[in-house]
């Protein structure tokens, strides 16, 4: 059997090219000056230079996490990487038009059609390369229903009061040693303001993409409902193949105001190294919403398919009264992926209500952890939570974690806490071969049957794109 | 169609089969009978190539090809079918579209057309009513939460939609009860044509008042030391095993 589920796990990683653009990038290593550069070059107000000045002094002196994670790796170089890296272009860029057509070439290898078939399709696209967003579709027709949705330089160009207003309100730049760098050296992103009573007319999308060797990706993202206000979003990520580790140190802040309802799903597929364990992205993300306002709503629904290591906790501050928040996601990892992630669950507010539900598929020699905190502070009568947390494990080698954290101070609220673990058993997939269907056809359904829950939470289209991450091809029932 | 010759077989080190000669053709239904332990369910599943017996000897030709020489799924898309005694749940998966992937591998593998799901729901509708269910069950999870006697109707149903030229049903009478039974037997005899065949694993002489084989088979300690006609289930199931395993005893 584990020959075959190699091949599945194994298959290889098409996202592997890389693109010849010239680049534009800042010199190696990190000080002030570097920080200073970034700045200029995007041509950002003062406070925001003093912000990420701040942010940097306070990360000088945090340390990169080792000892609470279940993941290992060699500490980062951060004098060996580059902060900026932008596709060379003459002046700043306007419309697709402008945009080298190498780079849509790109993003048409990677499937994402940028521009008419994705209006068909409904969905705009905010597209991140290394570190400049190069172009942002649909941006008339949001506009007509008033949604702001462009690069974060854009906005902060455009929108300075907005982006001041609310950056490091959910995710603050002392929060942890990776939004801190983050902080300091983002380079650009996406932001996303949905005003009061606006239901945005389509859904809103990034890809990401790393390109230049040497490069680590910051990028942010913050995504603002106002009163009665919703939105859905959706981000991929691809990067080159490349013996050195990469680093991702991504921030994203949701802020979602009364009655206001946020959805925000991931596929992740980052290039996960070699079968040893060379190469790969360092995936160390800080993702967190606030439900500032009553009746609000924030739902994460990642699939972690890629990276050599992934580190991300998408979480929820439920503040305001009745407000609900969700974690739904799938994480695999295969060959030598390391994955430690989960979600925080704050409930602040009174009868705010929290669902988590968690597939873990460990296959290879990959070591998956789920780490979820459901906290319930005093004054949030009436809280709820769910929890569960199944994890299926594919070969002899590989390892599945659980760390729930759960810490209750109301005792009016409820807390559930469901978890299995479950093996794909030779008899399982004998059973579907004796009907005619191949190993790797048998090991796919098998997954997505176990991440079915998680899977019909995203966006129809993201839906398929993630079954297909894990070989399969899925129809809902006919019955 | 099935032609069977000195088969043995081994689990780990045990071995099961030690010389298996049996021939089927096609239009006949056989009836494999056997005390626990006499390797009536290792040939069930040795024949459509479970990975955890090893075959130390014999042959076996179906349909002129060789059959151990197959993938299991090539053995399945060949057309042999086996009925679980124990089927498996596949949560999170629903029966349509499990049943409807395995019809359009097979039918795939045959140079057919895949069917649609729309297409698929006409077909379904009549094998449905084979089995006495109503549409309800194709949306559940495949055998997830089923009952002891659902599995197995299933499983008949799976084998109905399949259409299999050998039918192996293992044990699939066990753990019934009679409404359930009758079921299942009519639902193998309405498939019943002159081009397939189908092997009946069992334990119970039961199961052959409602299908009546054309050959009856008696397994002990991995070889087949007795074969008849409908009348030896009747024998065996009015004087026991023992008798047999004494006379076999005796004889030797």
């Amino acid at each position: 059997m584990s020959s075959s589920v190699e091949a599945l796990v194994n298959k290889e990683y098409k996202y592997g090219f890389v693109t010849d653009i010239e680049a534009d990038s800042a010199p190696m290593g990190l000080n002030e000056d570097i920080i200073r550069l970034i700045s200029s070059k995007k041509g950002e107000p003062g406070w925001l230079l003093d912000w990420r000045l701040k942010a940097f002094r306070g990360w000088l002196k945090m340390t990169e996490p080792h000892n609470w994670p279940n993941i290992s790796y060699t500490p980062v170089d951060y004098q060996a990487l580059r902060y900026y890296s932008a596709p060379r272009t003459a002046k700043p860029l306007g419309s697709l038009d402008e945009v080298d057509p190498k780079l849509l070439e790109t993003y048409q290898k990677l499937g994402i059609p940028l521009t008419e078939q994705k209006l068909l399709a409904g969905v705009a696209v905010d597209a991140i390369f290394d570190s400049v967003s190069v172009g942002t579709t649909y941006k008339a027709k949001l506009a007509e229903a008033g949604v702001i949705f462009c690069s974060f330089g854009e906005a902060v160009r455009e929108h300075p009061d907005l982006v001041r207003k609310y950056l490091g309100s959910v995710v603050p730049a002392s929060d942890n040693f990776f939004a801190a760098l983050n902080a300091a050296v983002f380079s650009d992103g996406s932001f996303v303001f949905v005003p009061r009573g606006v239901k945005c007319p389509m859904e809103l999308s990034t890809y990401f993409r790393i390109n230049a060797a040497d490069t680590g990706q910051f990028e942010r993202t913050l995504i603002i409902a106002e009163e009665g206000a919703s939105v859905s979003y959706l981000e991929g990520c691809t990067a080159p193949k490349r013996d050195q580790n990469q680093l991702h140190a991504a921030v994203v802040e949701l802020v979602a105001l009364d009655d206001a309802s946020i959805k925000y799903s991931t596929v992740q597929n980052w290039y996960a190294g070699d079968e040893e364990g060379k190469g790969g992205i360092y995936n160390f993300v800080t993702k967190r919403g606030k439900c500032v306002g009553v009746n609000s709503k924030i739902s994460w629904t990642q699939v972690e398919t890629g990276s050599a290591i992934t580190w991300k906790y998408p979480s929820v501050i439920l503040q305001g009264d009745n407000s609900v928040g969700e974690f739904y996601s799938v994480a695999v990892v295969n060959g030598r992926q390391q994955a430690d992630t989960g979600t925080k669950m704050i409930h602040l507010g009174k009868n705010t209500r929290s669902t988590i539900v968690s597939k873990g598929i460990s296959a290879g020699r990959g070591q998956n952890s789920y780490r979820g905190l459901v906290k319930v502070l005093p004054k949030a009568a009436s809280a709820r939570n769910y929890t569960q947390c199944d994890s299926m494990l594919i070969g002899n080698r590989c390892g599945a974690h659980t760390f729930p954290y759960i810490d209750v101070q109301n005792s009016t609220a409820s807390v559930e806490h469901e978890a299995s673990t479950s093996k794909i058993g030779e008899d399982q997939i004998f059973y579907l071969k004796q009907r005619g269907l191949n190993t790797e056809n048998a090991i796919s359904m098998i997954v997505n049957g176990f991440c079915k829950e998680v899977f019909k939470e995203l966006p129809m289209e993201f839906a398929v794109e993630a079954q297909k991450l894990l070989g399969v091809s899925l129809e809902g029932s006919v019955g | 169609m099935l032609e069977i010759k000195g088969l043995r077989a081994r689990a780990g080190e045990k071995e099961i089969l030690r010389g298996i000669d049996l021939t089927v053709n096609a239009g006949e239904i056989h009836a494999v009978m056997g005390p626990n332990g006499s390797g009536k369910s290792t040939l069930a599943q040795v024949l459509a190539g479970h990975p955890a017996y090893e075959v130390t000897g014999g042959e076996v030709q179906y349909d002129g090809n060789d059959l151990l020489d197959m993938d299991p799924e090539v053995r399945a898309q060949a057309g042999i079918f086996l009925a679980f005694q124990y089927p498996v749940e596949i949560p999170g998966i629903s029966n349509a579209y499990f049943l409807r992937a395995a019809y359009n591998e097979i039918r795939k593998a045959r140079g057919h057309e895949e069917v649609d799901s729309m297409d698929f729901l006409d077909l379904l509708e009549e094998k449905l009513r084979l089995v006495e269910w109503g549409p309800e069950i194709m949306s559940r999870a495949v055998n997830s939460g089923f009952s002891g006697g659902e599995k197995k109707r299933n499983e008949i149903l799976q084998m109905a939609v399949l259409e299999p030229r050998l039918a192996i049903l293992d044990e699939t009478d066990s753990g019934l009860d009679i409404d359930a039974l009758r079921i299942v037997a009519s639902g193998v005899n309405a498939l019943r044509r002159p081009d397939n065949a189908t092997i009946i694993v069992t334990h119970y002489q039961r199961l052959l008042n409602y299908i009546v084989p054309d050959r009856v088979h008696v397994l002990s300690a991995g070889r087949i030391v007795k074969s008849g006609g409908k009348e030896l289930a009747f024998e065996l199931e009015a004087k026991g095993y023992e008798w047999l395993e004494q006379e076999v005893g005796a004889a030797s």
